[in-house]
């Protein structure tokens, strides 16, 4: 909402400086966006110097100047006039200038194949006398130290840009911003003056309000204004429309805007001429279409509030007005129209139709039902005066009364919500001045809510009346006590923090994508999850939401592989989504890891990474997690975007359905398809919600210390298995022949080929033996030594390598 | 006697000398080997007479530990010096670079949420978290947002279906309906957590974090709620004073509300929140309207209090300097090492916010 001050104060008698009002608007809550000058196409001239002058070198009539712009921009600019020459302190006008004489703009151009940026003007040319001969001669004494100045004095007066917040439709009218200023306490509100206009003759096109199902319109107010010269407005009614920084159109046009900013009222002004017969407001019938002012063609649904007379639609009511009945310059006869529109009528409308106008934005707050009245008098007052014309009776129908709301308001409410008093008189003087009419009940005020305020509706909106105009510096600040009910997180939060650091210290940069993805790269991680269309996408690229983390990882991996970057370890703890229902969606740690290991290291060789180091990462994480290592198990399934032969999934234990996490290799044609190109590209995935929430603390899970200190004795084993055999399951079986003799075990080789059969492998194991009771001896070493090559060849069909 | 006393005084000249393990070893054998001169002198003990024999026996047994003694430092002395050459050739270019090091990074983001958890923390507030998917009923209506109301517009919503009922949410704000629809006042929460507006220019992207604040009790009114966000401010931007001004404003859900500034200046071109001249807003809040009470089955004539909103990475754009909130979703490598925090770097009270 834009306004300037001088404009305020036809409704606004006041004192205070501009500053003061700046200040008090925002204190009563409409935000100030700018106070400033409206920049003007006059900005664009400016005072120059012209600091050398040389001859075209196509062109003897013409000169290429360099000249001094000001804040030491020197431009080149081809000029024709005789005095043109050195230190000549002229007027410039760069690119983009309207000049005022013929109204051309100014465009960078060449000139017999020189760039020229502007033009050096003549008096003429600025309208200043009719001296055409040569460039403006500007005298030294007054404008050499101006060099780079506008030329011209901005003469716009500075305009309010206030932002209003949906709930003040009354605040999109000058006068609604001088209530509330002069409510607190910044002027008076200047009664609104008008002569009483001189009606002739009666309204004599009939206006009927059709009672259809949900009738938009409830009150239509007209008026006839015969015998009209539409024109351009005057000077005052220009300036004021363009001090807004709107185009003037005709007088006619003008009058309905003013109207509607002074006194949010929206007008609409018909040819009455162009009308048949009658008017009509009525539902729409779906497939009738019409063109709107805005040049289009709009095809209407059932049931949207038209104004049509005999010949079909004349305009959407309080959204737009079309184009068959709208007024031209040559227009003698006016119908102006003020009515009463429906708020979730004009929202229904111009949302299924997409029109957004000014009538439309304030229809849809709320206008004051009463002020239908007004705004034809204020409006067909001017357009008589302006334009002439005989106005007639005013016809209002009707098929709603409005009365004032009422609400009772229990003073101690004030108190109890906003912690500070206010005195009885203050408060009733406070709503007094912002329209209320108020009736005192022992310690409740019987309110009637004015009519411009259909925000108001209950004891709160009063209670934000009178603190927002007193003030909210008046609120005191009462510290908060440190006192604490709950935990802050629950387990699962402190899990969440822990894993995303414990992941972060194994060197993965934590990053933070979108939730939502691009399909074609979703597609490769989404398994046998939904797609999760989003039906308005910000991008056709971002046009579902994720199944996967890794979609966004990947498409990151790339990138930074594209900005040079060759070793890239990140990860990213966020949703992803199973479902389209709030809650079907899954939090989840993603990394992942490219590229080498101790690339261009002196002492140490490289080596791609691999997945032993993502399952080192993943597996420690969980340790740290407090998990217990002991009882992971490994299985070789995993989902189908990893390498098949080179991934895993990783269960809490044997038992578990679910598995906890998996880890491998990005199957190679999704790195092919991706055109991630890099030695290797591997990652792990921690799935949270799967994650056994330990009901027992991890300081209570721990057995009580025990250790021994007797004799440890480690065996190696070499066994000969099939080649698809697991480490895991030797170990596995290893370890429960004896859980208090076997304290660890440790793979320490993997062969295949010569002296290994097709088929199999050799697996070398490391055996500590302890006991906690003894010192073992070399025959309880023996039978335990058998007990292990016995059992794993039963068990696993395994041999013993001699 | 004599004999004695010259083999100790021969053999310790000699042991005084620059020798070798090898010639040091020799000696020994020449004292106390098989036939060594100590071992020799022993054997004649037998055939001294008795009053002489005890003194010989201490007289040789004192010299026998006196070279013995001589003969282990001797040793010593050559292993160190021996050791000590060894060093010398052993000298490495300590310059050299150690082997690789991965550090890891936090993101900001989730930095300066634990920053605000930790604060909210202190003065008794617990997280709550919800889904980003919402219905549009938790996300506006129950919210005191009907369909009809022009507010919807300044939220512009992702959809996921044509009937516009299933959204992403545009604020952590339907985290207070679920709290409150499944517990019983008083509440005290925060729910911190992505957002999504379909919206993308330098001030404003697609998805974005708020932190969402509520607060419902008995007694709780205005002077509670700027208590509480003057507290919150100072303490992130660790901060003894600050300058802030509550602003008249309107949500739906709140009411009254106000929008909330911050006093700060301009230094070398960068913020410095605090005291200076000028306004930055940086979030909106209010008394949790009554219709909002309702919706969740709280009677607003028994409770009250406040709800406020903050966006986090704005937040951490302040306090961190950065200028442009695409970038924290961008994953560029240079920017996540650069504004990124190390892993331990955990905040916490005790230990304080930042380092």
């Amino acid at each position: 909402m834009k306004f300037t001050m001088s404009w305020l104060k036809e409704h606004l008698e006041t004192k205070h400086k501009d500053t003061q009002i700046i200040d008090k608007l925002t204190d009563v809550g409409l935000e100030v966006e700018s106070f400033e000058n409206i920049s003007s196409d006059l900005d664009n001239f400016k005072v120059a110097k012209i600091i050398n002058a040389e001859q075209h070198p196509n062109a003897d009539r013409l000169k290429v100047c360099d000249v001094d712009i000001g804040q030491q921009n020197i431009v080149k600019v081809v000029c024709g006039a005789p005095n043109a020459k050195k230190d000549l302190l002229t007027v410039y006008a760069g690119p983009g200038s309207v000049i005022p004489k013929n109204n051309m703009k100014l465009t960078i151009s060449k000139i017999r194949g020189v760039t020229s940026y502007g033009m050096l003007c003549s008096e003429s040319e600025l309208k200043l006398s009719d001296e055409s001969e040569g460039i403006t001669e500007l005298k030294p004494s007054k404008y050499s130290d101006k060099i780079g100045n506008n030329f011209f004095k901005n003469n716009t007066e500075k305009v309010v840009d206030l932002s209003i917040t949906p709930n003040r439709p009354d605040c999109l009218g000058v006068r609604g911003i001088a209530r509330d200023l002069a409510a607190a306490g910044a002027g008076k509100l200047k009664n609104i003056s008008h002569k009483i206009v001189k009606k002739d003759g009666s309204q004599n096109i009939k206006v009927s309000i059709i009672k259809d199902k949900n009738q938009g319109c409830t009150i239509f107010g007209s008026c006839l204004i015969k015998g009209v010269t539409n024109k351009e407005s005057p000077k005052w009614l220009k300036e004021k429309i363009e001090s807004l920084g709107q185009k003037p159109i005709s007088a006619i046009v003008d009058i309905t805007n003013f109207v509607m900013l002074d006194l949010n009222r929206p007008l609409h002004a018909y040819d009455a001429d162009k009308i048949d017969k009658e008017i009509i407001v009525r539902n729409s019938k779906k497939g009738e279409t019409f063109e709107a002012l805005d040049n289009k063609e709009y095809k209407l649904d059932d049931g949207m509030c038209v104004i049509s007379d005999q010949s079909g639609v004349l305009g959407l009511g309080g959204v737009i007005g079309g184009t068959r009945s709208g007024t031209e310059l040559k227009t003698k006869n006016i119908l102006l129209e003020s009515a009463y529109f429906i708020p979730r009528s004009i929202r229904k409308t111009s949302k299924l139709l997409n029109i957004d106008t000014d009538a439309k934005f304030r229809f849809e707050r709320g206008i004051d039902p009463q002020s239908i009245e007004i705004g034809l008098i204020k409006a067909s007052q001017l357009i008589s005066e302006i334009c002439g014309g005989k106005i007639s009776k005013f016809d209002i129908q009707k098929i709603k009364q409005y009365k004032n709301s009422e609400i009772k308001f229990n003073i101690s409410l004030f108190e109890k919500i906003t912690g500070f008093k206010v005195k009885e008189n203050e408060i009733i003087k406070i709503l007094n001045d912002l329209g209320f009419k108020i009736s005192k009940k022992k310690s409740e005020l019987n309110l009637k809510v004015p009519f411009w305020r259909p925000d108001i509706s209950q004891q709160i909106d009063i209670v934000e009346e009178i603190v927002r105009i007193k003030g909210y510096d008046n609120i005191e600040t009462i510290e908060p006590k440190k006192n604490r009910i709950k935990d802050t997180l629950n387990k699962q939060q402190k899990l969440f923090h822990f894993l995303q650091r414990s992941v972060a210290s194994k060197g993965y940069f934590e990053t933070v994508t979108w939730s939502f993805t691009d399909s074609k790269i979703n597609n490769l991680f989404k398994e046998n999850l939904n797609e999760i269309k989003i039906i308005n996408p910000i991008s056709s690229d971002l046009d579902v939401l994720r199944n996967s983390i890794f979609s966004n990882l990947t498409f990151y991996l790339k990138k930074n592989l594209d900005r040079g970057f060759k070793d890239i370890s990140l990860f990213e703890i966020g949703p992803i989504f199973k479902n389209k229902q709030p809650g079907q969606q899954l939090t989840v740690i993603g990394a992942i890891k490219s590229g080498k290991i101790s690339r261009l290291n002196w002492n140490e060789k490289d080596r791609s990474v691999d997945i032993f180091d993502v399952k080192k990462d993943l597996i420690q994480t969980l340790m740290e997690a407090g998990y217990d290592k002991q009882s992971f198990f490994i299985r070789d399934k995993s989902p189908t975007y990893y390498h098949p032969g080179k991934s895993g999934s990783v269960y809490l234990d044997k038992d578990d359905i679910d598995p906890v996490a998996y880890f491998g290799e990005l199957h190679p044609n999704i790195v092919k398809k991706l055109d991630i190109r890099t030695e290797g590209v591997v990652g792990f995935e921690i799935y949270l919600d799967y994650l056994k929430d330990t009901k027992i603390k991890l300081k209570d899970q721990k057995p009580n210390f025990e250790y021994s200190d007797y004799q440890k004795s480690e065996r190696d084993f070499a066994f000969i298995v099939d080649k698809n055999f697991k480490a895991q399951d030797l170990i596995d079986i290893i370890s429960s022949i004896d859980k208090n003799l076997i304290r660890s075990i440790k793979i320490f080789d993997i062969y295949e080929g010569e002296n290994i059969p097709d088929g199999k492998k050799s697996i070398a194991l490391n055996v500590t033996i302890q006991s906690s009771e003894k010192t073992l001896e070399d025959s309880d070493l023996e039978k335990i030594n058998k007990l292990i090559v016995t059992t794993v060849e039963t068990k696993s069909g395994a041999k013993i390598r001699s | 006697m004599s004999d004695i006393k010259k083999i100790r005084d021969v053999y310790l000249v000699k042991l005084n000398n620059s020798l070798d393990t090898e010639s040091v070893n020799q000696i020994k054998t020449e004292l106390f080997g098989k036939n060594g001169q100590i071992s020799n002198s022993f054997k004649t003990l037998g055939s001294l007479p008795n009053d002489e024999r005890k003194k010989f026996a201490s007289d040789l047994n004192s010299i026998k530990e006196e070279l013995q003694k001589k003969i282990n430092s001797k040793l010593q002395e050559i292993e160190i010096r021996e050791i000590n050459s060894k060093l010398d050739n052993e000298k490495l270019d300590v310059t050299l670079p150690e082997r690789e090091i991965k550090q890891g990074k936090i993101h900001p983001v989730s930095q300066v949420i634990d920053e605000i958890s930790s604060i909210f923390s202190e003065i008794g507030f617990s997280v709550e978290e919800g889904p980003d998917v919402e219905n549009e009923h938790y996300n506006f209506s129950a919210l005191n947002t009907p369909d009809n109301h022009p507010a919807r517009d300044m939220h512009d919503t992702f959809y996921l279906d044509n009937n516009k009922e299933i959204l992403l949410r545009t604020h952590t704000s339907p985290v207070q309906v679920r709290t409150m629809l499944n517990g019983k006042p008083p509440f005290k929460i925060i729910a911190p957590g992505r957002t999504y507006r379909s919206d993308s220019d330098q001030t404003h992207s697609p998805m974005f974090h708020q932190v969402e604040g509520l607060h419902i009790d008995k007694d709780i009114n205005m002077g509670h709620l700027k208590g509480c966000l003057n507290y919150f401010i100072k303490s992130f931007f660790e901060v003894d004073k600050i300058k802030m001004r509550f602003r008249p404003s309107h949500f739906p859900f709140t009411e009254p509300s106000a929008e909330v500034d911050i006093g700060y200046e301009l230094k070398d071109g960068k913020i410095v929140i605090g005291e200076g001249d000028k306004w930055l807003e940086i979030l909106g809040c209010g008394m949790v309207h009554p219709n909002v009470l309702k919706n969740v089955n709280v009677n607003p004539n028994k409770y009250q209090g406040y709800a406020f909103g903050i966006g986090i990475d704005r937040l951490g754009m302040l306090k961190y300097g950065i200028n442009d909130l695409r970038a924290f979703f961008e994953t560029d490598y240079r920017w996540l090492n650069h504004f990124g925090f190390d892993p331990l770097d955990v905040p916490s009270n005790y230990r304080g916010l930042s380092r």
